[in-house]
């Protein structure tokens, strides 16, 4: 195993009661890189990254974290990743700079004003540093957290979906931030739900029901789904919405904005079944299947094995 | 009309499916009852037998064999043997061994049969003294009926009239019987009890049911330097409320304390530390604050009830004073009364002190190994 890599590992199986959340995953990522993960809600992202930085045992896998095993130097892991929780996690009953001075003392760091204060100035937190953590609007709590967990100056972030239910602009200034301490060096691991954050990555990992579906580039997994869309804008698409959804060779039909998109994996099955279903004041044209139509796409195509009797 | 049923109805079934699947509120509601029944109706006895007594002998007679005998057949009194001095009487009534020593004093048969009346001393342990009442009470009755049986022939005449032989009693350690010397220093340990496990147990339970335990897991901070920094505040609030309980027994209710302060402090010390352990090994079971809440009072109910706190502990039987040895209230209490009103030392404590060592160390080991490092 190369150092090169922030995170190798194989096989990372994770089982809850008869429930497989997690089904054997590789991921091979190297530092210094910003990846996404992806993947609808409930398919093993968070346990993932519970299982790489050390807070969750594998039941079957192996591998590496900053050059640490994942299984037997989870303390080394913990003490160079920060990890920021889905669900805000700090001490509500504390102030920013309480938490602060809490993360920093646990972490056992020198000049602890200094880099507390300094944390604070390059988050804008300076000037709420007195207010309870509590009290805080969700863009600014997610700011204190990612303020805590780059604290103790990590060499990687395991970032779970920071941006949820944060607004554009607060969103914005995360990402920012975000590719402010990629361009320090450090290695950061995001999931999310956004397309247009996933698209700001370097790779992206998406894994759905537990298992890993796709991993690559942005556009090398659009080149590399073998999906078809076509894009029908108009009056009309509403009522064609409902006559092509099922129709052989439309796989998927779904909005964008007011514009229908209609992809498949069959290009000719698909110009068929358009020229077929033709409405009075809708206008088509042929386009590059966008990120979301490829996820669609690759959610459908993976199998549910997760519901529980 | 019929609407608001409906949605009454609704309710309801929400409730009871909710109900359902929170087991620890659904076993409390049953496991309160049976537990109260069963203390209450089997293990509480107002009226305590069979409590363990010492003679001290200085005449041993035919008579006062028959005395000894009438005593042990009374069934309030379990002779547990003689003593050789009256100091060696003394120290077993301090250190709580026994709850009376009888002294029949030397020339006792020659006076009987005198008829001069002769004394007998019945020294009571009356620390608590609704424990001793009833068996002091009935000691002149038992005594004069023993005698009665011996009593035959030529001095057929002294079973007669005014009673042959004249009990003299001490109560020990609170002559005047306030309830106030057993109750106050008893309360101690119950407010130590009920404050010390609700407060860890919810501080930590807190802490999951936030979210801010995996954060504090995914920081490098060992399970025992977790249980240390989080248990040590509260030993704190234990010594504030140790010196609210003390001065309000010294100053407002004239409790005396003619024990060692030290051995006390050190009493107390051991005590927090024990409910401590045990507020935190319910921290590691409970997921949410109620549940928390709901297994202190589990644990709290019996430790009351059992420990000689409300009721006598020699008057229940011995399953239930075997339950009882496990409550480290039970040692507690022993140690607060002993040392406060008896001035017992660190000896005479000592079979109270072990055990609570004992529960401490596997209360800690058990919190440990419940305390994952991980999410799992």
């Amino acid at each position: 195993m190369t150092t090169d890599l922030a995170i190798d590992v194989r096989g990372l199986t994770k089982t809850f009661g008869k429930r497989k959340a997690v089904d054997n995953v590789d991921i091979a990522m190297p530092r210094g890189q910003v990846w996404g993960f992806l993947g609808p809600n409930g398919s093993g992202k968070t346990t993932t990254i519970r299982m790489l930085c050390g807070l969750l045992r594998p039941d079957a896998g192996q591998g590496t974290c900053l050059g640490y095993d994942i299984l037997k130097q989870s303390r080394e892991i913990k003490r160079q990743v920060g990890y920021m929780t889905q669900k805000f996690s700090y001490w509500e009953d504390l102030t920013i700079r309480e938490n602060l001075e809490f993360v920093a003392n646990l972490y056992d760091i020198r000049n602890k004003k200094q880099v507390v204060d300094q944390t604070l100035e390059q988050l804008g937190l300076t000037t709420r540093q007195k207010q309870l953590a509590g009290t805080l609007s969700g863009g600014w709590k997610q700011r204190l957290a990612l303020a805590a967990c780059t604290l103790h100056n990590p060499k990687m972030l395991m970032l779970d979906e920071p941006t949820a239910g944060v607004d554009p602009q607060a969103r914005r200034d995360f990402w920012d931030q975000i590719h402010r301490l990629s361009a320090q060096g450090l290695t950061v691991l995001v999931s999310t739900h956004y397309m247009d954050e996933a698209e700001r990555c370097d790779q992206i990992v998406y894994i759905a029901y537990g298992k890993l579906m796709a991993q690559g580039r942005v556009e090398d997994i659009i080149d590399q789904s073998g999906l078809y869309t076509f894009v029908a804008e108009g009056t009309g698409v509403r009522e064609l919405m409902e006559r092509l959804r099922g129709k052989p060779g439309a796989d998927h039909v779904a909005y964008f904005g007011n514009a229908l998109h209609v992809s498949g994996g069959d290009l000719n099955a698909l110009k068929g079944l358009i020229a077929r279903e033709q409405v009075a004041g809708v206008t088509w044209r042929q386009a590059r299947p966008s990120l979301e139509d490829v996820f669609i796409h690759l959610m459908d195509q993976s199998v549910d094995n997760t519901v529980v009797a | 009309m019929f609407a608001p049923l409906t949605r009454i109805l609704a309710i309801l079934i929400k409730e009871f499916i909710q109900m359902r699947r929170d087991r620890m509120t659904f076993g409390m509601m049953i496991m309160v009852p049976v537990v109260q029944l069963t203390l209450f109706g089997f293990a509480i006895n107002s009226d305590p037998r069979h409590l363990p007594t010492l003679l001290y002998l200085e005449d041993n007679s035919a008579v006062v064999r028959s005395l000894a005998a009438g005593l042990e057949n009374s069934t309030y009194f379990d002779i547990e043997g003689q003593v050789s001095s009256a100091k060696e009487g003394t120290d077993a009534l301090q250190s709580g061994k026994v709850a009376f020593v009888i002294t029949v004093p030397a020339g006792f048969t020659r006076d009987l049969l005198r008829g001069d009346h002769p004394q007998v001393l019945i020294e009571a342990d009356a620390s608590d003294p609704s424990a001793a009442s009833n068996a002091v009470g009935m000691i002149q009755m038992i005594v004069n009926s023993a005698l009665r049986q011996d009593l035959k022939g030529e001095w057929a005449g002294l079973a007669q009239g005014p009673p042959p032989v004249d009990i003299v009693v001490h109560r020990m350690y609170n002559p005047e019987g306030i309830s106030q010397y057993n109750i106050v220093p008893g309360l101690l340990g119950v407010i130590l009890t009920m404050t010390m496990i609700m407060i860890t147990s919810i501080a930590m339970t807190r802490e999951t049911e936030r979210g801010n335990m995996e954060n504090l897991l995914a920081m490098p901070a060992r399970p025992w330097e977790v249980m240390v920094g989080k248990i040590v505040p509260y030993i704190g609030v234990g010594l504030v409320q140790t010196a609210i309980v003390l001065l309000a027994s010294a100053y407002v209710f004239g409790v005396p304390f003619i024990g060692s302060f030290w051995l006390l402090a050190f009493g107390v010390a051991l005590f927090i530390i024990a409910n401590l352990a045990v507020g935190f090994t319910f921290s590691t079971i409970a997921r949410t604050q109620m549940q928390a809440m709901q297994m202190t009072f589990f644990f709290f109910l019996p430790s009351l009830l059992l420990s000689g706190f409300m009721f006598p502990f020699r008057g229940m039987p011995e399953w239930a004073q075997a339950i009882g040895q496990i409550f480290p209230l039970t040692h507690f209490l022993r140690i607060v009364r002993s040392v406060m009103l008896k001035g017992a030392d660190f000896t005479a404590m000592w079979p109270n002190i072990w055990p609570l060592l004992v529960f401490i160390a596997v209360a800690t080991v058990v919190a440990m190994r419940r305390y994952r490092s991980t999410l799992d």
